[in-house]
């Protein structure tokens, strides 16, 4: 799409002039990144693409000194991320909106993940590692909206991985693509089946997307790919999950009250860091503090559950989605009917990972952006 | 109302409802207090303490990982132990054969309701020592059911998988188990106290965890709903295992027969060997087990004097 291209090169994020800038150093050569200081006072991060390091696409062995790639780093996850991250490491962003209150050393590109614009930063820098973050989970979006973005934009930055043999890939799939269902057993281990899509045909993308990341293990063993599936990630994100603890009265359906399990965001921050290390790789289930009925969840985060029938709660939740009042697809009440919950022990083992935040600090967490809001 | 001096009238009571429990709560709190209390004088145990007794593997915030809330049990034990001692009058033998620690409890199902698993879980509450709180495994579907998706679990029950069995005796814990499953609870009077088959998936489990089963045969839980037929097309038409046909229900006797439950544990058997052999070598085992119950439930039947005394 050529029309595409050129509004693109008119983007502020484009490089603008395409001057030629020294590449930014490793945190090896202290010399070198006092000089880069005040290049970097430009309001963009700007850097050469098309000067190929000498080291790229003939690597052998990874480079300690390469950067972290971080799609949809501009979510409120992404942001934590890079910021935890680029205090040991070079951190590449790649998101569509802008990344206003960025660390200086973090390096950001203003793209979409399908454009062409990809493949140079991924031949223009050393990239050790790629944290995929940008998914795409707005249930108002279309089906093809997001299967673009989901699937092909995710199976682009696969192709350009095997390309320029990037050692790691670390996804953030979620517990969700093993789908809430009643003959689920107590805690799902990471051999279960994906049947997320199976009652809620939205999910398709994102179990997709965990069966890519799959198949993307097994068929590039020189590359050590880990999924991630953390159960509600929550905190001061805007995500469903979140969102939902935040309410006064959240709706639960009447009669049911599955156990939940809840994890804080920065401890999710923290598995995806002892992802990033080497050696590592494999499917992991994160999981929070520890889990409790829906409804004592609610009740600690501040708020008090309203009870309602499920029949009843479709119809409304259905006409409020026509009416586009509900971002809630009602499909997705089985979250607040089955259990749907992780067994974290493999990341415990193999990861060593340990979730830190307890619950109270957990909802408080959620608790803090309702009041600022109101 | 606050020195504030809020002119709406009951504006205080309202608050301090929304803050606390609802009435409906309150007033569902105080009757179970009151059927405790009447359990505990009428049983002569002291109910909460039995519960207070129980080992629990409670999660980093203080939860079952599966559920189990020994406030609403408190509640379940009380009724259950008002039938256990009044109603069925249940005769329990040979309950210090029970092993510490994981334990497959392996019985005979019988009567239409499940109140034989009713009846051996009360006996490990009330009569073994320390009581132990023995879980059982559910029908899935009971989990798409409303209100009693919540009660079970609340009771201790779980879902019936593989998983959540191995779960459970890995953390010690012991686990009531049918394996007639609905073929056994759903039997005609002329089939009572014949066992029918019994599935292999038990002896497997107690292989891969090292579990020793215990045997228990369960009497008089056949005759609390005599049925006479089971009528297929409509239990087709209802999605139910089976639809009894229960005469005492023509006559409006909707509680079951006053019977006298005996309940018989049996020596425990340790199995060794590969969980994954063949199902001729498996097969061995579960027949082990099941001629073990049917030789106890023979017996039982020969030493009772009658079905309700």
């Amino acid at each position: 799409m050529p029309n595409t291209q050129i509004s693109n090169r008119h983007k502020p994020s484009a490089r603008p002039g395409r001057e030629p800038i020294q590449e930014r150093p490793s945190a090896r050569a202290p010399v070198a990144r006092g000089v880069f200081g005040h290049a970097n006072e430009l309001p963009q991060q700007v850097e050469q693409a098309s000067q190929p390091r000498p080291t790229t696409g003939t690597r052998l062995k990874p480079a300690p000194e390469g950067s972290v790639l971080v799609t949809g780093v501009c979510g409120r996850l992404g942001k934590l991320l890079a910021r935890e991250l680029h205090r040991t490491d070079q951190v590449v962003g790649v998101d569509r909106r802008p990344f206003a209150d960025r660390p200086k050393d973090i390096v950001h590109h203003q793209v979409d993940m399908r454009r062409k614009k990809m493949k140079d930063i991924f031949r223009g820098r050393n990239i050790r590692a790629v944290v995929h973050l940008g998914v795409l989970h707005d249930r108002r979006r279309s089906e093809s909206d997001r299967h673009t973005w989901n699937i092909v934009a995710f199976q682009k930055l696969l192709d350009y991985m095997s390309q320029y043999q990037v050692p790691k890939l670390v996804v953030l799939s979620g517990a969700n693509v093993y789908g809430p269902q009643s003959n689920n057993p107590q805690f799902l281990t990471e051999d279960a089946p994906l049947l997320g899509a199976q009652h809620f045909g939205g999910m398709r993308d994102l179990v997709e997307l965990d069966m890519l990341a799959q198949s993307f293990f097994w068929k590039h063993p020189n590359t050590e790919t880990v999924v991630l599936r953390p159960c509600h990630i929550v905190g001061r994100v805007r995500n469903a999950a979140s969102n939902y603890l935040r309410l006064e009265r959240p709706v639960m359906v009447m009669g049911f009250d599955p156990m939940m399990q809840v994890v804080h965001e920065k401890d999710v921050v923290r598995a995806i860091q002892l992802a990033l290390r080497p050696g590592v790789r494999g499917i992991f289930n994160i999981r929070g503090p520890g889990e409790m009925p829906l409804s004592h969840l609610i009740r600690q985060a501040g708020g008090r559950p309203r009870l309602v029938p499920s029949p009843l709660a479709k119809l409304a939740l259905d006409q409020l989605w026509k009416l586009r009042l509900s971002s809630f697809p009602s499909q997705e009440l089985d979250h607040l009917r089955y259990v749907c919950m992780v067994d974290d022990s493999r990341a415990r083992t193999e990861l060593g990972y340990e979730p830190a935040h307890s619950i109270d600090r957990v909802l408080k967490d959620v608790r803090r952006l309702r009041y600022q809001l109101s | 109302m606050g020195q504030g001096g809020s002119i709406v009238p009951f504006a205080g009571w309202r608050r301090t409802r929304l803050l606390g429990e609802s009435p409906l709560r309150q007033v569902l709190r105080a009757v179970g207090d009151r059927v405790v209390r009447i359990a505990e004088d009428v049983v002569g145990q002291d109910l909460d303490a039995r519960i207070a007794g129980i080992k629990t593997h409670l999660n980093e915030v203080g939860h079952d990982p599966f559920g189990f809330d020994p406030e609403t049990s408190r509640y379940a034990l009380a009724l259950a132990a008002l039938l256990h001692r009044r109603y069925f009058r249940t005769q329990v033998f040979g309950i210090n054969r029970v092993p510490q620690g994981r334990v497959l409890i392996v019985a005979n199902h019988s009567g239409q309701l499940p109140l034989d698993a009713v009846m051996i879980g009360s006996a490990m509450m009330l009569d073994a020592d320390p009581p132990r709180f023995p879980r059982s495994m559910v029908e899935t579907w009971t989990a798409e059911l409303p209100f009693i998706s919540t009660l079970y679990p609340r009771l201790g029950q779980v879902v019936g998988s593989p998983e959540n069995a191995r779960r459970l005796l890995r953390q010690e814990e012991s686990l009531i188990v049918f394996p007639e499953g609905a073929r056994g609870i759903s039997k005609t009077y002329d089939h009572r106290y014949q066992l029918t088959d019994f599935g292999l998936g038990f002896v497997r489990l107690a292989l891969e965890t090292g579990t020793p089963i215990v045997p228990v045969a369960v009497i008089g839980g056949e005759e609390q709903y005599p049925s006479v037929a089971d009528f297929k097309p409509l239990a087709r038409l209802l999605k139910m295992p089976s639809f009894p046909v229960m005469p005492q229900m023509l006559f409006g006797m909707i509680a079951p027969l006053p019977v006298k439950y005996r309940l018989y544990f049996g020596e425990p058997f340790r199995f060794s060997g590969d969980p994954d052999d063949d199902d001729s070598a498996i097969e061995e085992k579960v027949w082990l087990v099941k001629s073990t119950i049917q030789s106890m439930v023979n017996r039982g039947l020969r030493e009772r004097k009658g079905v309700f005394v």
